[in-house]
């Protein structure tokens, strides 16, 4: 990863096509921070930040807004979407999916701006000459503009193409992407939160691919009971889609924040996972051969590691963090380690603090109050 | 150890007496046995063996220490800091075995009427805890030097002149009473004060404890002690001692001796021939008093020998240091590392807390916790070791006495007479100096110790249920769960069937010092064992002590039988850095020397590889 690194550094700035009003159609990564938020939406955003902050996060771009913006505009899709969504009877599942499917198939039926594939072209080809990867796999995925639409989650930010080895293949999964802003589920739920279709913007994510041994998902907390000091991290062979996705009871691993010792694991069975095909040129969903399926799938000092990291991005946002990260097979620990993702957890975070502190106790009340758990302990079974 | 399938352990008056073992209560006085007046009374309550401090069958004077802390805890709790939900721990002897059962207040209304009381009174120790320690250290001190100073006078043939030309009026008679009731009164003076904090210290202690668990619902135990460890406890001294005495023996050029031999006779003796070994032995002895009175054992036992008394223990580990000294390895205890990770521990822990009131809170815990534990580190130091190391030799000087007159064949008999029955030998020996006749002792005393050694034999042998009668539904009473870490749970485990030799893949206990390693099992039982001990094996033991610290730095973990957290293997382990499982219950007996193990101190689990 240090190679990547590098070449981000001797990465030239790219003058990217424009908007006749002066804004980029792409946005790389490390030149994005949380005021492009509206650009190129929190997911671009906080990779950004984390790329500043000197964590180690797979190189990419961002198709920004003003991309999808000029896009609808150009093909004239803005007045058809209104109409469609106007005459659709909301209640009715089986219209909402054809509404969706009227839409996407417009969408994908219609031209891109050249200046908006250029853009994206050859951004995609700067990505593969600083890996010095021709065809360099990448992954595409909706990044939503959070701030303007609450439940960014039903927006279309699901959508995320794995594998992706050409400049044009990437082009078409970016419109792809901007087509699930209509999928049925995003459709219904901006209709209940009478959100207007028109006004709803989003960005694309092109990052390169980690060649994940291992993926997961982790919290910089622990999220059973809000526990502040612990770092719980749950992981699968393969990528992390199989984990984020709930496809498999992945290892559970509970890590000290403080003083790192790893207390509790859960080795689960692992049956499935997601893996790259180089030939076929795609991921694959297979079984995991018997003899990887009950053994650990992170080794000790990699868990330390993915822990120790995880301190670090919580201590850049200052608040608990609920990050993607993989482990590539051709790195050694820690520059194995790659974060894809980093956004605030919002369970806890969210919540009130639940105080251990009895108000106004000194010290005595504390040992009194020991002294007696046993005795409560009694009352409370009775 | 039967197991119970009924819910409940076998009652008292159940337990059969072991074949060959009539008459065992002959060693006991009458008010430590299980009795037929007091049957509804002791059926009603729930007891359980203290293998933790009391694994052997108890000779008779050694009860001198159980019935010591019998008192001694029990009226802190009852009748000087009223403790609100406990009155003492109650004792009894069953088959040779101690059995002790926690009295708890269970009516809230009592309960709640001792609050105020103990507000005032553990308040009062709590905020002048530095300055009566102090006091305290004082008090220890001066009861230790009672007792060193007490003298054991022989019977001589005719009195000296000076009784007559002084007028003094009395005679060695006298003086042997005398001299033998100050040994007593003195062991039950350090007892008193061995209590007089250990309680409040435990409860403070405990407190945090319970605060950490609950604000960090995952933390390792070992975490919460590393908070309030690094502080410059005396327990740690003896061994520096050993470190300093193998740096003068590198520095004066005699380390070689160590490289021929480590038996102490032949030490000294190479020593004893060039003028740099007899600087050396001048520097030991500067070592000697106090930090050689450092008993092998708990102290509880006459059979446990200090440093002092067979200096095996000291040579092997000085023959270790100068290993590591020559081998370039710095051997000091990292005491300001430890200092400063346990300072960074807490304040990273402190700012994970969510609200100013938990922070405030948990600071004032482990403030209070930290001013309490060298109380609880360190009067081990001063009752078990250097007070007792002292009071079984002083008691092996009336048994001399003893053999001289004929009362025993061996000096160390005397441990089989409990301590009234030596005032009745000890009146039967100067009645006999007064008179001028025979005593009867002489005739009296051999074939019964002799019959007691026969059926101690028979006692060791046998196995002791854990507990008798009903357990509770829930365990209340706070120094049974603290001092002796019995919980609801550990109760379930003992009901359950106990794993066979040969069967057993996985044993379970408290997670005392992390790391994972794998290594040859070394089963010890005994301190004279300890030399068996070979580099990079696997300590297996009963329990260890302090004293067994010289053995810390050739070892890679350590599985103990007994123990709790607070343990000392545990603390020790956790110092050296070294992987702990402590109170698998089996390990000595189920393990076996040369097995391979793999020692998981983050988990608490010890595999049987092979």
């Amino acid at each position: 990863m240090a190679a990547l690194r590098d070449g981000m550094m001797r990465h030239a700035p790219l003058i990217s096509p424009m908007t006749p009003t002066g804004e980029p159609y792409v946005l790389w990564f490390r030149d994005c921070d949380k005021s492009c938020l509206s650009r190129v939406g929190g997911k671009n955003a906080s990779l950004g930040e984390m790329t500043h902050a000197g964590i180690r996060v797979p190189p990419g771009f961002a198709v920004t807004t003003a991309a999808y913006r000029d896009f609808l505009e150009q093909a004239s899709l803005g007045p058809e979407i209104k109409k469609i969504m106007d005459r659709l009877d909301r209640e009715d599942i089986e219209a909402t999916q054809q509404a969706s499917l009227t839409i996407r198939q417009m969408m994908a039926a219609a031209d891109i701006l050249p200046q908006i594939e250029d853009a994206i072209r050859s951004a995609y080809q700067k990505l593969c000459a600083d890996c010095r990867v021709p065809d360099l796999p990448v992954a595409v995925r909706s990044s939503a503009t959070a701030e303007d639409l609450p439940g960014a989650s039903f927006a279309g930010q699901q959508d995320t193409t794995l594998w992706v080895c050409s400049a044009g293949s990437v082009v078409i999964r970016t419109a792809v992407c901007w087509s699930s802003l209509f999928t049925p589920r995003a459709i219904a739920y901006r209709n209940q939160m009478g959100f207007p279709h028109e006004k709803v913007l989003i960005s694309v994510g092109v990052q390169k691919m980690a060649n994940a041994r291992s993926a997961g998902v982790m919290f910089t907390l622990n999220p059973t009971n809000g526990d502040r000091s612990k770092i719980a991290i749950d992981a699968n062979w393969g990528l992390g889609e199989s984990v984020v996705s709930g496809e498999v009871t992945p290892d559970n691993y509970l890590v000290d924040k403080v003083t790192f010792d790893i207390i509790k694991r859960t080795i689960s069975p692992k049956l499935v996972e997601y893996v790259p095909d180089p030939a076929a040129r795609r991921v694959q969903f297979c079984d995991v051969p018997l003899e990887r399926q009950d053994i650990p799938c992170l080794s000790d000092e990699e868990i330390v590691a993915l822990a120790q990291l995880g301190k670090g991005i919580e201590q850049h946002y200052g608040a608990p963090q609920d990050i993607e990260w993989a482990i590539d097979r051709d790195l050694p620990v820690p520059e194995n380690i790659v974060v894809l993702q980093s956004r605030p957890e919002t369970t806890w975070s969210n919540r009130a603090p639940t105080p251990v502190a009895k108000p106004n106790a000194n010290a005595l009340d504390y040992v009194v109050a020991s002294l007696l758990t046993g005795v409560r302990a009694r009352k409370d079974e009775t | 150890m039967a197991g119970s399938t009924d819910g409940r352990f076998p009652s008292p008056f159940e337990v059969p007496t072991p074949p060959g073992c009539e008459g065992w209560e002959d060693l006991y006085p009458y008010y430590y046995l299980f009795s037929p007046e007091r049957r509804e009374f002791e059926e009603g309550k729930f007891w359980f063996q203290d293998g933790m401090h009391h694994p052997e069958p108890l000779y008779p004077f050694d009860t001198i220490t159980s019935e010591s802390w019998w008192v001694a805890l029990g009226q802190y709790n009852t009748r000087v800091f009223i403790v609100p939900p406990a009155l003492g721990i109650d004792q009894r002897v069953l088959n040779g075995y101690l059995y002790i059962s926690a009295n708890a207040i269970t009516d809230e209304a009592v309960v709640g009427a001792r609050v105020a009381h103990f507000l005032e009174r553990a308040g009062y120790y709590y905020q002048h805890w530095n300055e009566l320690y102090e006091k305290w250290v004082k008090k220890a001190e001066a009861v230790i030097r009672d007792l060193q100073a007490l003298q054991v006078p022989d019977l001589p043939e005719m009195e000296d002149i000076s009784v007559v030309t002084e007028g003094k009026g009395i005679t060695n008679a006298y003086y042997l009473l005398e001299a033998y009731n100050r040994v007593i009164e003195n062991m039950h003076k350090i007892w008193h004060y061995h209590f007089e904090f250990l309680n409040l210290g435990y409860a403070a202690y405990l407190t945090y404890f319970g605060f950490c668990k609950k604000a960090f619902p995952d933390i390792p135990d070992q975490t919460v002690a590393k908070m309030v460890s690094g502080i410059d406890v005396i327990l740690f001294r003896p061994d520096e001692e050993l470190k300093r005495l193998a740096r003068a023996a590198v520095d004066l050029g005699v380390a070689g001796v160590f490289k021929k031999t480590i038996q102490p006779d032949e030490v000294m003796a190479e020593m004893q021939k060039s003028d740099a070994g007899k600087k050396w032995l001048a520097e030991l002895e500067k070592s000697k008093d106090p930090w050689f009175y450092f008993s092998t054992g708990t102290g509880f036992y006459h059979l446990h020998r200090s440093w002092i008394d067979d200096m095996m223990v000291p040579c092997l580990s000085i023959r270790g240091y100068i290993e590591k000294i020559e081998a370039g390895q710095d051997i000091a205890r990292p005491l300001s590392a430890i200092q400063k990770e346990r300072d960074r521990l807490a304040a990273e822990y402190t700012a994970l807390l969510s609200t100013e009131e938990d922070k405030k809170a948990f600071q004032e815990q482990l403030g209070l916790a930290r001013t309490v534990f060298p109380y609880i580190e360190n009067h081990n130091f001063y009752v078990e070791h250097w007070h007792h190391t002292i009071f079984w030799n002083k008691m092996r000087e009336f048994g001399r006495l003893f053999v001289k007159y004929g009362f025993f064949k061996e000096v160390d008999d005397l441990f089989y007479l409990h301590r009234f029955e030596v005032t009745e030998a000890l009146y039967d020996l100067i009645a006999s100096w007064g008179v001028g006749t025979p005593a009867r002792g002489p005739k009296y005393w051999p074939p019964l110790v002799e019959k007691r050694k026969a059926l101690f034999v028979k006692l060791k042998a046998w196995a002791p249920p854990p507990a008798l009668g009903e357990p509770p539904e829930v365990v209340t009473e706070p120094f049974t769960i603290m001092l002796w870490g019995i919980t609801t749970d550990s109760i379930k485990n003992w009901m359950k069937p106990q794993p066979k030799e040969g069967e057993a893949k996985e044993l379970s206990g408290f997670a005392g010092s992390p790391g994972v390693v794998e290594g040859l099992a070394r089963v010890i039982t005994s301190v004279e064992q300890l030399r068996e001990v070979q580099a990079g094996e696997v300590l297996v033991c009963p329990i260890t002590t302090p004293s067994w610290a010289p053995v810390f730095p050739r070892i890679k973990a350590t599985v103990t039988d007994i123990g709790g957290m607070m343990s000392h293997a545990a603390i020790v382990c956790r110092e050296y850095g070294l992987p702990a499982v402590i109170g698998t219950g089996y390990g000595t007996k189920l393990i076996k020397t040369g097995q391979k193990l793999r020692v998981d101190g983050n988990s608490g689990t010890v595999t049987l590889l092979n």
